[in-house]
């Protein structure tokens, strides 16, 4: 029987701008399986990544609780949440947030400085991450001399390098072509497959919502 | 949980102009605030210099200068009588009773200033060991003749080598010319007191006596005999170091509290700078410190890189300002002084504590400047923060 590692229960969000308050999402509640690949859908506005980013620990519901692993995340302080994403969580944005003055190394080896690992252990999860996403060569090279697509790879090889459980990708291919979109979504399989990492990402592209095993229509903060 | 110290640096390269602006504009602060302590403190080393630390000066309880302290002839000869003395291999005092005059002389470079000219005994040369001829002879006792200190040499016209010199209606020949290594003793010009009390028909009152202490172990003993001896109750001894010491203590604190004033007002430009320069470095990094906020940095690791950046440019300025308050240290600066009024040379002098306090200006400037800009970036919303372009 497969495990619930994301349970997601009547959770809503508003935003307050000045005395308006704007509702995001509605009442939402649905569990995800550890190990699955869920594509979340929808047109702008629909709430989609902000759904992302409650999950993600980035944000927090108005209303509603999100269990990750047992943990009502809702409940945790800045500080502890802040550790929780560290440990928990892999982040793989649109447009990649690489830090420009680091290098492809230093830029995943980053989550790692939040842990205990000696400095030769960082380096060996380093190079097997960059190796995975084929870019053991590229180690040395800044952002600005990566193509979009190494750039998104080394991204993938930050998320997955300290082992989350969870990898949230919020468009992961929207900023690329179609055959580095292509790769990246290759990528994302074979994390979901072979490291058996729990995926959600929000999506436009149908062709990348295809690869997903659940995909969830949100439409003005419901799913539909 | 620190973020890695090559981010910092390696963002000084993306805004080298900025930095370099802010960097420079902490310096100049810091070069001002420094020259002012080092004026300050060279007019101290210089005054201080001046004593010697086993000779005791003596002068009248209510003088705030050698000019207005008189000594009475037999009072002279009393404290001559003195067991705390030393006395030299023809037992004679080793002791020098001071009229202290002051004359104007033309400077160099225009206008008029005063001129300490001291009248000294026969054994200055025994109680003044660091005065060396540089050019011509000693006066001679019995003539109306001068040495001058090499300081006034340099600054005023009619005081060199061969010069006369009109005082009180006379000329005195310049016989020599004096160095005795940057003390105040360089700004003054010496002649023979018996000469000088006569030119100013001061009869036989002297300005201050300066003896060497026979034992400085014994300098407790004198003090006390100066508070019991119904003569000497007027006159109050100090050790001649701290005599001179106290004599900078108002001109210096002057320098020092006046100059401070106008580098804080100034630092407050520097400190603007600063804060203009870390918010711009804030803002081009909105996506970077939300998409660290999101990978598990806390907010005070982003509040502690940012500041360490303030801190940085703090102390790079504060490098550059004091390697350029260096470039003082060769100068001289001469000045009327309040106490004495007259003028006195001295130079630009760099201690420890005087860099200690000027990195002490340069980090509080990087903390004010940076604290604002620094809280702004740690309390970044995250959310909003990946947003930005």
């Amino acid at each position: 029987m497969e495990k619930i590692i994301i349970s997601i229960e009547n959770v809503s969000k508003e935003y307050k701008r000045d005395s308006l308050s704007i509702s995001v999402l509605n009442n939402i509640t649905f569990d995800v399986q550890e190990g699955d690949f869920l594509a979340l859908m929808g047109p702008s506005g629909s709430g989609k990544t902000t759904l992302l980013n409650l999950i993600a620990g980035i944000d927090q519901p108005t209303v509603g609780k999100i269990i990750i692993n047992g943990n009502d995340i809702a409940k945790l302080s800045a500080t502890s949440l802040a550790k929780w994403r560290s440990e928990n969580v892999g982040f793989i944005f649109q447009f990649y947030n690489l830090i420009p003055v680091l290098t492809a190394f230093e830029n995943v080896e980053l989550p790692l400085l939040l842990t205990k690992l000696s400095k030769s252990e960082r380096k060996k999860r380093v190079e097997l991450a960059l190796s995975i996403v084929g870019l053991g060569d590229r180690m040395d090279h800044y952002p600005k001399q990566l193509s979009g697509g190494q750039e998104q790879r080394v991204a993938i090889a930050r998320a997955v390098v300290t082992d989350p459980a969870i990898i949230v990708a919020d468009e992961p291919t929207g900023d690329l072509d179609k055959n580095s979109a292509a790769e990246v979504l290759t990528l994302l399989d074979r994390l979901n497959k072979e490291m058996k990492k729990t995926i959600i990402m929000v999506t436009h592209d149908p062709s990348a919502a295809s690869k997903a095993h659940i995909i969830k229509h949100l439409e003005k903060g419901d799913l539909v | 949980m620190t973020v890695p110290f090559s981010y910092i640096i390696r963002n000084f390269k993306s805004r080298k102009l900025t930095t370099g602006i802010t960097v420079l504009g902490i310096s100049m602060v810091v070069f001002v605030f420094t020259a002012v302590l080092m004026m300050s403190f060279g007019i101290k080393k210089t005054l201080k210099s001046t004593g010697s630390a086993d000779n005791v000066k003596i002068a009248r309880k209510s003088a705030n200068g050698e000019i207005s302290s008189i000594i009475e002839g037999d009072i002279v000869n009393f404290i001559k009588t003195l067991p705390q003395v030393a006395k030299d291999s023809k037992n004679q005092a080793i002791l020098s009773a001071e009229p202290v005059v002051i004359i104007n002389l033309d400077i160099k470079t225009g206008g008029l200033s005063n001129i300490t000219v001291r009248g000294v005994s026969d054994s200055y040369g025994e109680l003044r060991k660091q005065i060396k001829l540089i050019q011509g002879r000693p006066f001679t006792f019995g003539a109306r003749e001068l040495i001058v200190g090499e300081a006034i040499d340099r600054k005023f016209k009619g005081a060199q080598l061969g010069s006369k010199v009109k005082i009180a209606g006379d000329y005195w020949t310049v016989v020599g010319i004096f160095s005795t290594d940057g003390t105040g003793f360089d700004s003054e010009v010496w002649g023979d007191a018996l000469q000088l009390l006569n030119a100013f028909n001061r009869g036989n009152a002297v300005s201050t006596v300066t003896f060497k202490l026979a034992d400085i172990s014994k300098y407790n003993e004198l003090k006390q005999v100066f508070k019991s001896e119904r003569r000497l109750l007027q006159f109050e001894p100090k050790i001649e170091q701290i005599y001179y010491e106290e004599q900078s203590e108002f001109m210096s604190s002057f320098i020092k509290i006046l100059g401070t004033v106008i580098t804080v007002i100034f630092s407050f430009g520097a400190m603007i700078g600063a804060m203009i320069t870390m918010y711009a470095s804030v803002a081009n990094r909105v996506r970077e410190i939300g998409t660290m906020r999101a990978l598990g940095f806390l907010r005070r690791s982003i509040l502690t890189a940012f500041m360490t950046e303030s801190l940085i440019i703090a102390i790079a300025g504060w490098i550059f300002g004091t390697l350029l308050s260096l470039l003082l240290t060769s100068q001289k600066v001469s000045t009327l002084n309040f106490n004495s009024f007259s003028e006195l040379e001295f130079g630009f002098s760099l201690s420890p504590d005087i860099i200690i306090s000027s990195l002490v200006f340069a980090v509080v400037m990087g903390i004010v400047g940076g604290f604002l800009p620094a809280v702004r970036a740690a309390r970044l919303n995250i959310v909003s923060a990946l947003r930005a372009n």
